[in-house]
C-alpha cells in the first residue's frame, strides 16, 4: 500500500477534472480571444468555469475573479501592485503581514523592504495564529495593506479572517488573504467576510497545477502584474489557459459541493489518526482541532528528527512532510516552525500529515501502524532516549536553537 | 545556477548506498553499561555532543582496555537525520580496535570517505557534510575525558571550515597568494564554505568562532596595509631586488600611481603592469598600454623612456620596461 499524506503540498488531480479538461487540448483548441468559431467555441465552457468559481466562493457579480498561473503569482500581484499604486504613487509606506506566511508573501515582502517599504511581520501565538487585536494594534495611518493567510499550510490553523476583515474595513486599509489552504477545503463565503483580495490555487483542491486565481472585491483598481493583450477584462494578460480554467472550475465545484459532509468525513479520519499518534509518549500536536483545517496534523515527536522520520515513512511508502532544517536544501530551519515553537524542538521534530477526500480508512490504519513502528525504531537509536548517562564532564553544552 | 539546478529536492538521491543501508540498519547503535565494561576489566567513557534543540545530537560509548588504551568496543546513540545516523555508525566502526591516541586522528573526512561507495563520488550532498563533523567532535571529547585533557588540545590549528577541514592559516595564505576578493573564490580554491555554509557568515546552521567574510576582510586589509608600506619603503629606497613578486608589483604600481599615471590619463590613456621577470642582468617589467596610449607613437619612444627612467631612479637601475 502507498499512502499520500502531503495534500497541503499538492493533491491528486481528480479524474473527473482531467476528463472535463480533455476536449480543450486537441479538439476545442481555439484562442478564446478570436472572433471565429474556433475561438468562441470554448466560451460556453469558460463561462461555466467562471460561474462555478463565483458560486463556490459566493462572490458577487460586482467582484472580479481573475485566473492566474498560481497563487504565487496572485500573491506577488497584490503585494507589488499595492506598492506601486499606494506607496510609490501614494502617501502610504507600510504593509502588515505575519511571520508564518507562505514564501511567496514573505519573500515578496522582503523584496519590498529592499525597495524602502516598511513591513511589520506579526508574531503568532502558541497555536500558530495571529490574533485580531494584534493586527489592530499595528495598523497605522500609513498602512497600505494587511496581508494575512486564511489558513496555515504548516499547521492547518484557521485565522480569524472575519474579525481581521472588520478591523481593516474600520481602519480603511486594504486586506489581502492568501486563501490557498482554505479555498476548496473549508467553507469560503466572500460576501460574509470583508476582504479586498484573495489568492487561490487549483492544485490544492484536486485541480491541475499551473492555474490559480485572484479575487478582487468590487472590481477595484489594482495595476496589472502582467502586461500584454489585456485579457480577463484588461486585468491579466496572456492567452487564456482554457483547459486549466475549465479544470479549476470543475475542481472547485467538486470540492465545495456538500463541503460540510466532505469535511466531516476527512475530519473523522484525521481525528482517528491524530488520536492514535498521540498515544505515543512525548508527542504534541500544534493547535486546537476546532480551529484547524480538518485535514491537517502537525505533530512533534520528541527524540525523532524530522528528516529521519520522513525517511522511514518513505520506506513504508508514506509521503509526508517536515519543517526540519535537515530536510531542506540549505539547512535553514523553517521560519514558520521557529515562529510557532520557539521554545520547543518543533523545528527539528515536526512532521506534517495532510489528508484529502481521497484518503481511505485502510490508509489511515496502515499509516498508524507504520508510523508507530518508525517512531519505535528511531527512538531506539535516539540519544534522547538513551539510558547510560555521559561520563562526568562529557555532557553536551547547551545549544542555542537555530 | 544552470540546467542541473532547475530541479531541486534531490537530496536523498545524492546519498551513497552505504549511507542508505546504515540509516536503515545501523550496525553499532546501542549502549554499553558500566557493569559490562567493568566485567571485562575495562573502562567506560560516554561523551555527548549536540542536543535535540540543535537539531543534531550524538552519544558515543567507548569500552577501553586500560593496559594499552585500546578501544575494544564502541556504540552510539543519535538524534539526527539519516546521514547523522550513518556517520555515527561508521565513526563507531572506525574507532573499534584503535587506541585512544589513534582514534583522535579520525576526522570527519575519514568518516565521509568510509561512507562512499566508490572512492571518487561523495557519500552525501555538500550540505550534509556537516553531519560527519559531529563524529569528529565527539571523538575528541571522549578522548579528552579518558586522557584527562581538554578536547581542544587535540587540535593544533584553528579549523575555520569543519566540513572541509580548512585551517585559518591555509585560508589566509590562499587569499594572499591568489589575490582573492570574494568568498565564492575562497570556496573555489579551498572548498571552505562549500558544504553546510555555517562558516561563511553569522546566522548559518551553527554559530562559529571564525567566519570567512571576516577572514577575507581582515586579510584584504592587511594586504592593503602591506601594499602601502611597500610603496612607502620603495619611495625610501627599499631593496627592490629582494622583494617578493607581489611586493615588486605593488611597488611599481605605487611609483606609476605617483609619477606617471596622471600624465597618461590626461591624454585619455592608461597602463597596467602585467608581469615582472627577474634575470641576472635586468629586471624586466612587462606593461600593457590602455586607452589612447594603445597605438600612440610616443608609447614606444618618449613615454616609454620616461616610465623606465622613473622606475630606474626610484626602484632599481636594472629595470627594463617592455610594452606588450
Amino acid at each position: 500500500m502507498q499512502v499520500y499524506l502531503d495534500n497541503n503540498a499538492t493533491t491528486m488531480c481528480d479524474p473527473q477534472v482531467v476528463e472535463a479538461m480533455q476536449p480543450f487540448f486537441s479538439e476545442l483548441y481555439g484562442n478564446p480571444s478570436s472572433l471565429h468559431k474556433f475561438g468562441t467555441s470554448a466560451h460556453p465552457a469558460l463561462r461555466n468555469a467562471i460561474n462555478q468559481v463565483y458560486s463556490a466562493l459566493n462572490a458577487s457579480d460586482e467582484d472580479d475573479i481573475v485566473f492566474t498561473s498560481c497563487a504565487t503569482e496572485s500573491n506577488n500581484w497584490v503585494l507589488k501592485s499595492v506598492w506601486i499604486d499606494h506607496i510609490l504613487n501614494g502617501d502610504k509606506n507600510h504593509i502588515v503581514t505575519t511571520e508564518v506566511e507562505h514564501p511567496s508573501v514573505l519573500s515578496t515582502c522582503r523584496f519590498l523592504e529592499e525597495q524602502g517599504v516598511k513591513v511589520t511581520y506579526l508574531p503568532v501565538n502558541e497555536e500558530g495564529i495571529v490574533e485580531a487585536h494584534t493586527v489592530k494594534s499595528f495598523i497605522t495611518e500609513k498602512t497600505a495593506l494587511v496581508s494575512i493567510m486564511w489558513a496555515s499550510n504548516e499547521t492547518g490553523m484557521i485565522f480569524p479572517i472575519k474579525e481581521i476583515g472588520e478591523i481593516c474595513k474600520d481602519k480603511g486599509v486594504l486586506f489581502h488573504s492568501d486563501g490557498v489552504q482554505a479555498v476548496g477545503k473549508i467553507p469560503v463565503d466572500l460576501q460574509d467576510v470583508h476582504i479586498d483580495f484573495v489568492s487561490m490555487s487549483a492544485h490544492k483542491f484536486h485541480g491541475p497545477k499551473g492555474i490559480g486565481a485572484l479575487y478582487i472585491r468590487n472590481s477595484q483598481a489594482l495595476s496589472p502584474h502582467m502586461h500584454g493583450g489585456e485579457q480577463m477584462g484588461h486585468r491579466r494578460s496572456g492567452t487564456l489557459n482554457v483547459p486549466y480554467i475549465v479544470g479549476m472550475g470543475k475542481a472547485l465545484e467538486l470540492a465545495t459541493t456538500n463541503i460540510e459532509e466532505k469535511m466531516a468525513s476527512i475530519r473523522a479520519k484525521r481525528d482517528r489518526l491524530e488520536d492514535a499518534l498521540l498515544e505515543l509518549s512525548d508527542t504534541f500536536v500544534v493547535g486546537k482541532r476546532e480551529h484547524r483545517n480538518p485535514n491537517t496534523i502537525l505533530i512533534s515527536i520528541r527524540g525523532v528528527e524530522g528528516e529521519g522520520m520522513l525517511w522511514d515513512l518513505n520506506n513504508g511508502q508514506i509521503g509526508a512532510s517536515t519543517g526540519s532544517a535537515c530536510a531542506s536544501e540549505d539547512l535553514e530551519a523553517n521560519t514558520v516552525m521557529l515562529a510557532i515553537g520557539a521554545d520547543t524542538e518543533l523545528a527539528h521534530t515536526g512532521i506534517r500529515l495532510s489528508l484529502s477526500r481521497f484518503t481511505t480508512d485502510a490508509e489511515i490504519d496502515y499509516t498508524i501502524a507504520h508510523f508507530k513502528s518508525a517512531v519505535a525504531r528511531l527512538r531506539a537509536i535516539s540519544s534522547s532516549f538513551a539510558v547510560v548517562q555521559p561520563t562526568k564532564g562529557g555532557e553536551a553544552q547547551a545549544c542555542e536553537i537555530h | 545556477m544552470a540546467k542541473a539546478d532547475m530541479l531541486g529536492a534531490s537530496l536523498w538521491d545524492a546519498y551513497s548506498n552505504k549511507v542508505t543501508t546504515l540509516m536503515n540498519n545501523p550496525q553499532h547503535q546501542g549502549e554499553i553499561t558500566e557493569e559490562e565494561a567493568a566485567s571485562h576489566g575495562n573502562k567506560l567513557i560516554v561523551a555527548d555532543f549536540g542536543a535535540e534543540s540543535c537539531g543534531d545530537a550524538v552519544r558515543l560509548y567507548w569500552e577501553i582496555d586500560p593496559k594499552d588504551d585500546r578501544i575494544v568496543n564502541s556504540k552510539f546513540k543519535s538524534f539526527g537525520c539519516g546521514t547523522a545516523i550513518a556517520s555515527s555508525d561508521v565513526m563507531t566502526e572506525l574507532c573499534i580496535g584503535k587506541t585512544v591516541q589513534e582514534a583522535v586522528k579520525i576526522t570527519n573526512i575519514d568518516v565521509e570517505f568510509a561512507l562512499r561507495d566508490t572512492p571518487d563520488v561523495p557519500a552525501v550532498p555538500p550540505q550534509k557534510m556537516h553531519c560527519s563533523v559531529m563524529a569528529y567532535d565527539v571523538i575528541k571529547k571522549a578522548a579528552g575525558l579518558y586522557l584527562g585533557v581538554e578536547a581542544e588540545s587535540f587540535e593544533s590549528e584553528i579549523i575555520v571550515c569543519e566540513c572541509a577541514r580548512v585551517s585559518l592559516g591555509t585560508l589566509k595564505e590562499v587569499i594572499r597568494l591568489n589575490d582573492l576578493h570574494t568568498v565564492e573564490q575562497i570556496t573555489d580554491y579551498t572548498k571552505a564554505g562549500g558544504f553546510c555554509k555555517s562558516c561563511i557568515k553569522p546566522g548559518g546552521h551553527e554559530a562559529r568562532e571564525w567566519y570567512l567574510v571576516d577572514i577575507l576582510a581582515d586579510t584584504r586589509r592587511e594586504m592593503d596595509e602591506e601594499k602601502m608600506k611597500a610603496a612607502a619603503d620603495a619611495g625610501s629606497k627599499g631593496d627592490f631586488e629582494s622583494m617578493t613578486l607581489v611586493q615588486q608589483i605593488k611597488a611599481v604600481d605605487a611609483i606609476v600611481d605617483e609619477n606617471v599615471r596622471q600624465f597618461l590619463v590626461m591624454d585619455g590613456g592608461d597602463m597596467e603592469v602585467i608581469d615582472i621577470k627577474k634575470g641576472d642582468e635586468y629586471i624586466d617589467i612587462y606593461i600593457r598600454y590602455l586607452g589612447a596610449c594603445n597605438g600612440c607613437s610616443s608609447s614606444s619612444t618618449g613615454t616609454l623612456y620616461a616610465i623606465e627612467a622613473t622606475l630606474k631612479e626610484k626602484l632599481s637601475s636594472k629595470i627594463r620596461v617592455l610594452p606588450i
